[in-house]
């Protein structure tokens, strides 16, 4: 039934090779809006790398991305964010010597009168989305580099959320993350799919996917194993298209 | 220098531009123009000083496109650019040394009549003062529409006063220095009167005004302006400033042409302080300007760093050495002094931000 709506996102035979080594291979994926889609797979399979297309970082070598059965040409993040694409690296991507409300609006500052910096504002409304995302977060005068894990990475998400994305990327977004702070990032993917956003979500923990995803996509060594409907199997199923590189079903 | 440093990139070439763009100026102004508008044409300065301007900064841009779309690192294209440059500022005028430079020139260089006189110096008090108090009333202003907690009525007071204090502190400072006798005779004989023993003040100095103006404008481009900000996001961490979409490398490049044109202005006060361009003028002007940007505070490693204190760093080190050299300090013992400033100064900074953290 989904299925005949049109993809929000929708890769279709994306590839790209780095000196001779195809990273990723031909890989199609889709989102739809409301949807979490997990990406799994080991290290290196290329679920990063994939996703870096999607968010500007790297340019296909081959392959077309259509955003709302529309094709678009992403060159570089710039491009992606007019797509309402946003992206949490997993290296969170923050400018640690600049404070939380500069690196909320890094790229797309608000300009005050006179063509200058409007702290004032920008600072407003990082107080604003704060107080919604992580009411504890108290540091807006201190660099980025003197705020706790759990404390970044809301940053890194308020900076996702603020601009009103209708395309997630989360690339490991509990990795460095204690329970509780892994809870509310939970609570906040589930609240954001019902507004509607789409979601990719890179994740190793299998129980997260089962928990969050709606669908997972397996990649092994740069090709997709397969992508297959949470409900429909189990976390064993899911292990062994990681492990063995083998869709459980096809099997069958 | 500070914002080059705070790219995490670096500029050996100053001293080495500071003395071609000088020597270009020199030339043109000596040698070219006068066959073009007349020997002591008052546009000869105007035109000087901005093709100084543009060589600089083409200069800059020149060494900003080798960093960053060539991808050599800084030091070398820097260090290239210190032997390249030096080389042709002897080469252009074949290591003569061009003098004298226009008059209205050297008045940017200061000395008795590059100063701007008693009133001169009272006005420009006076707009700055205006400037403090419209400062801190437009903070206030901010601060109130987006509701953040406001600093008491007498903490703003104060800061008015002290800001006052001490601009009107320095105006009367600048005023209390009288002119020479020497000169005060020369200037008398000039306009036709005596004036043995008559009290004329200095004011304000040309190059000092430049440095203000320069310092504030800086301050403004760092912290109020994107490319300010995008120049400290890339120094954090520049792969998160590439991912934010932020063009890096056209932002290096800027920072470096910005570099050049500022570099421009200090060849430009330098040889009008002299009157004459010299293959030599600069030379090692690099590592001072290094120095002072670290002292005050830059950090090497990048993302960190403050205008105000590359000039305040700037004033410690020229402090010194002139007052060394006012005592009769050897020049050997002067250096081993700056030397040892510049180390500790940096371990006292980083014992400072050890113990902060």
């Amino acid at each position: 039934m989904t299925q005949k709506r049109t993809p929000l996102v929708n890769l279709k035979n994306i590839s790209i090779s780095f000196g001779g080594i195809k990273a990723v291979d031909g890989v199609s994926v889709d989102l739809y809006p409301g949807e979490v889609v997990g990406l799994l797979g080991h290290n290196g399979a290329g679920k990063s790398t994939l996703i870096k297309c999607l968010s500007g970082a790297y340019q296909a070598d081959a392959g077309e991305i259509f955003i709302n059965g529309k094709k678009v040409i992403i060159n570089n993040p710039r491009d992606a964010r007019d797509q309402n694409i946003e992206t949490i690296y997993q290296t969170l991507a923050l400018a640690d010597n600049l404070d939380a409300a500069s690196n909320l609006f890094l790229g797309r500052e608000l300009i005050g009168p006179g063509g200058f910096l409007d702290e004032s504002k920008m600072e407003a409304e990082t107080r604003k989305i704060m107080a919604r995302l992580n009411p504890n977060f108290q540091k807006f005068n201190e660099p980025v580099s003197a705020l706790s894990g759990g404390q970044r990475q809301s940053v890194a998400i308020a900076r996702a959320v603020y601009f009103d994305a209708k395309i997630l990327i989360m690339d490991e977004p509990t990795a460095a993350l204690g329970p509780q702070e892994s809870e509310m990032v939970s609570e906040l993917i589930q609240q954001l799919k019902k507004q509607g956003l789409g979601i990719f979500l890179i994740e190793h923990d299998i129980h997260n996917v089962m928990k969050l995803c709606d669908r997972a996509s397996v990649m092994k060594n740069g090709l997709l194993v397969g992508t297959e409907r949470v409900g429909d199997v189990t976390e064993d199923d899911i292990l062994s298209m990681i492990i063995l590189g083998k869709n459980p079903k096809v099997k069958v | 220098m500070v914002l080059v440093i705070v790219t995490r990139n670096i500029d050996l070439s100053v001293g080495s531009m500071i003395g071609v763009i000088a020597m270009a100026m020199g030339l043109l102004q000596v040698e070219i123009l006068p066959q073009i508008v007349g020997i002591g044409h008052w546009s000869i300065w105007i035109m000087a000083v901005i093709v100084g301007l543009i060589f600089g900064a083409l200069i800059g841009a020149l060494h900003g496109w080798l960093i960053a779309y060539r991808e050599i690192p800084a030091f070398i294209v820097t260090l290239g650019g210190l032997m390249v440059w030096r080389g042709m500022a002897f080469l252009s005028a074949g290591g003569r040394t061009i003098s004298p430079v226009d008059g209205t020139f050297a008045l940017l260089g200061g000395g008795p009549y590059g100063a701007i006189g008693a009133w001169g110096s009272w006005a420009v008090g006076l707009t700055a003062c205006l400037g403090v108090a419209y400062t801190i009333y437009a903070g206030r202003k901010s601060r109130i529409k987006h509701n953040f907690r406001l600093r008491p009525k007498w903490a703003e007071a104060m800061l008015a006063i002290i800001g006052w204090s001490a601009i009107i502190g320095a105006v009367l400072l600048v005023n209390s220095y009288p002119w020479p006798k020497g000169i005060v005779k020369q200037y008398g004989a000039k306009i036709g009167q005596d004036l043995e023993g008559t009290f004329i003040s200095h004011g304000f100095a040309i190059p000092v005004l430049i440095l203000v103006t320069v310092g504030i404008l800086m301050t403004i481009l760092v912290t109020r302006t994107r490319f300010g900000r995008y120049v400290f996001a890339i120094g954090g961490n520049p792969e998160a400033a590439a991912l934010a979409g932020i063009d890096t490398k056209w932002v290096t490049m800027k920072v470096f042409a910005l570099m050049g044109m500022l570099t421009a202005i200090a060849a430009v006060i330098a040889s009008a302080r002299l009157n004459s361009a010299t293959n030599a003028l600069g030379t090692l002007d690099e590592l001072y300007v290094i120095a002072a940007a670290v002292i005050g505070g830059t950090s090497l490693s990048g993302g960190v760093g403050k205008i105000y204190g590359a000039i305040l760093g700037a004033l410690v080190m020229q402090s010194l050495q002139s007052g060394m050299v006012l005592i009769g300090f050897d020049s050997a013992i002067q250096r081993i002094v700056v030397g040892v400033v510049l180390v500790l100064a940096v371990y006292l900074d980083i014992l400072y931000n050890k113990r902060v953290k």
